[in-house]
Parts: structure tokens; C-alpha cells; sequence
């Protein structure tokens, strides 16, 4: 309890530390706005989707980009420019190879206890609990997404200083929790 | 080529298929998301990546591009799967059910 109390003021104080040097220094931030990024992500979503390269269609495009970059500012990044952008999806996406190669290994053991003839006898469901060190919202989220996919495990809550619920459906895949997906993540998100 | 295709087809046949026998299976309401929410994802990431290498026999811009719409419908269902099966456990919770152990009878 006192722990979290902690953790919840260090986390104020961090933010409104952010808050202080992001209103003094504006102007001479480094990186580019993040509407713009956030533009140039629908429209190739766009592009994919519509599949249509002629002078209307491309025209419509921006012009429905434009309009839900402006309703939907700061869905994608919530700050007004994006730093360090290329090497967190650099980093993100030498994630996911290992983090498929998880779920296929777990997929295979829930697999096999589904046709198992004495499932009954080898699973133990139990609820863990446990204190993540991660500190970001999108990775704590990452991280709860990514306890879901593996099978076996299923994240029944997360507070926002990193309390986790998780349902595990038999010792195996309860040994794993939090381990090395924890690490990762955390080197995935740069907060190592 | 069309070899890969059919392995890959019949691998998320297999898994799809232990999905739905673990559903009848598993003892109660949480453990029985475990194989409907999970075992289900990876049945679709294999046979829509069939489905995708099997649309670029003609390799055109056209058939890429859906592919691609094939991929990202497995990126969202990535994204989506365990937030619904989130939801459904929460809710789960909410409500005051709780979980199966060891010696309980099945629900």
C-alpha cells in the first residue's frame, strides 16, 4: 500500500515535470508534429484500402485524412510531437517475431491439453497476482495484450501503477509470469 | 508453393478445431476462454496467411494490395481478441463468478 502511494506521487511528479519543460520549451522541441504523422499513417491505410490511384479517389483520401487527423489529434500520440519515433518502431517491431514465437509455443500447449484424455487432472486454474516495474501506459497495455495472446494466460486487471490479475490455467504457464516477455517489453518501449 | 498453402491451411484447421473441442472440454467459464480466445488467433493468423501467399500466385499490384487487407485483418484480430476476452473475464468478475479449482465439480 505505501508502496503504491509512492509510486502514484513519483508519478505526478514526473508528469507535472514534463508538463513544466514542455510549456517552457516548445518551440526548439526536436521530432516532427504528431498530426502529421498521424496524417501520413491513415493515408497509406487509405491507400491499402481503397487500392485506387486516380486523381479523385487520392483526392478524397487526403481530404477525409485531413478531417479525422483534426477530430482525432491526440488519439495516437496524446503528445504534440512525436520524438524518437523510427528506433521505438525499430524497437516494437523486433518484438513481434518473439512474441509470435510465444504464442505458437503456448498454442501448442494449450492444444494439447484441449485433446488431452486427462485434462481434468493436469490443469490448475489459479489467479496470480504481481507487481509489474513497467511504467508506461502503452506498455503496460503491450504487456497485458501480450499475456492475453499466450494461451494459458488471460489478464483479468491491470491498475495503472502496474498491478496485474492473471488467470493461469496450469503451473506451466503460470512459471512464465512475469519473466522475460517483462524484459522485453521494457527494452521494446525504452524503459531500461 | 501450393504445398505450403494447403500445411498452413490444414495447421489452422487443427488449431481451430482444438478450439472448439477445448470449449466443450474445459471445466468452466474462465478456463474455457483460454482455448476460445487464443487457440482461435492462431487459427487465423495460419490460414489467412495461406490465404495471402495463395492470392500472390499472380504477382501484381492489385493482388498485393489484398493481400496486405488480409494481413491486416489478422493485425487487427491481434489487437482485438485480447481486449474482448479481457472484457468477457472482467465482466466475469464483476459479476461474482469464480474461478474453477482443483476437486470442483464441473460447471
Amino acid at each position: 500500500m505505501d508502496d503504491r502511494e509512492i509510486r502514484n506521487t513519483m508519478r505526478q511528479q514526473r508528469e507535472s515535470d514534463e508538463s513544466d519543460s514542455l510549456s517552457a520549451s516548445l518551440p526548439e522541441r526536436g521530432g516532427v508534429p504528431a498530426s502529421i504523422v498521424t496524417f501520413f499513417i491513415l493515408f497509406s491505410l487509405w491507400i491499402v484500402l481503397s487500392g485506387r490511384f486516380d486523381l479523385f479517389h487520392l483526392t478524397l483520401g487526403v481530404l477525409s485524412c485531413v478531417i479525422v487527423t483534426l477530430f482525432s489529434r491526440d488519439l495516437l500520440f496524446p503528445e504534440p510531437r512525436a520524438r524518437g519515433l523510427l528506433g521505438a518502431w525499430i524497437r516494437f517491431v523486433s518484438y513481434v517475431p518473439w512474441l509470435l514465437y510465444q504464442i505458437f509455443l503456448a498454442n501448442l500447449h494449450v492444444l494439447y491439453l484441449s485433446f488431452h484424455p486427462r485434462m481434468m487432472e493436469l490443469i490448475d486454474p489459479q489467479i496470480v497476482r504481481f507487481q509489474s516495474k513497467l511504467r508506461k501506459d502503452l506498455s503496460l497495455v503491450t504487456f497485458a495484450n501480450s499475456i492475453t495472446l499466450t494461451p494459458g494466460t488471460i489478464t483479468v486487471y491491470v491498475s495503472l501503477d502496474g498491478d496485474f490479475s492473471v488467470h493461469a490455467i496450469d503451473e506451466k504457464s503460470r512459471e512464465g509470469l512475469p519473466g522475460e516477455m517483462e524484459d522485453r517489453i521494457a527494452r521494446a518501449f525504452g524503459e531500461q | 508453393m501450393d504445398f505450403v498453402v494447403i500445411f498452413f491451411l490444414v495447421c489452422g484447421l487443427v488449431f481451430f478445431t482444438g478450439g472448439a473441442v477445448g470449449i466443450l472440454r474445459f471445466p468452466d467459464f474462465y478456463s474455457r476462454l483460454h482455448p476460445a480466445g487464443k487457440l482461435d488467433t492462431m487459427g487465423s493468423l495460419l490460414m489467412m496467411g495461406a490465404l495471402s501467399l495463395y492470392n500472390l500466385h499472380h504477382f501484381t499490384l492489385g493482388n498485393m494490395l489484398t493481400s496486405l487487407k488480409i494481413i491486416l485483418i489478422v493485425a487487427f484480430v491481434f489487437l482485438s481478441s485480447p481486449t474482448a476476452i479481457h472484457g468477457i473475464v472482467d465482466a466475469g468478475m464483476r459479476a461474482g463468478l469464480g474461478p474453477w479449482t482443483k476437486g470442483d465439480r464441473r460447471r
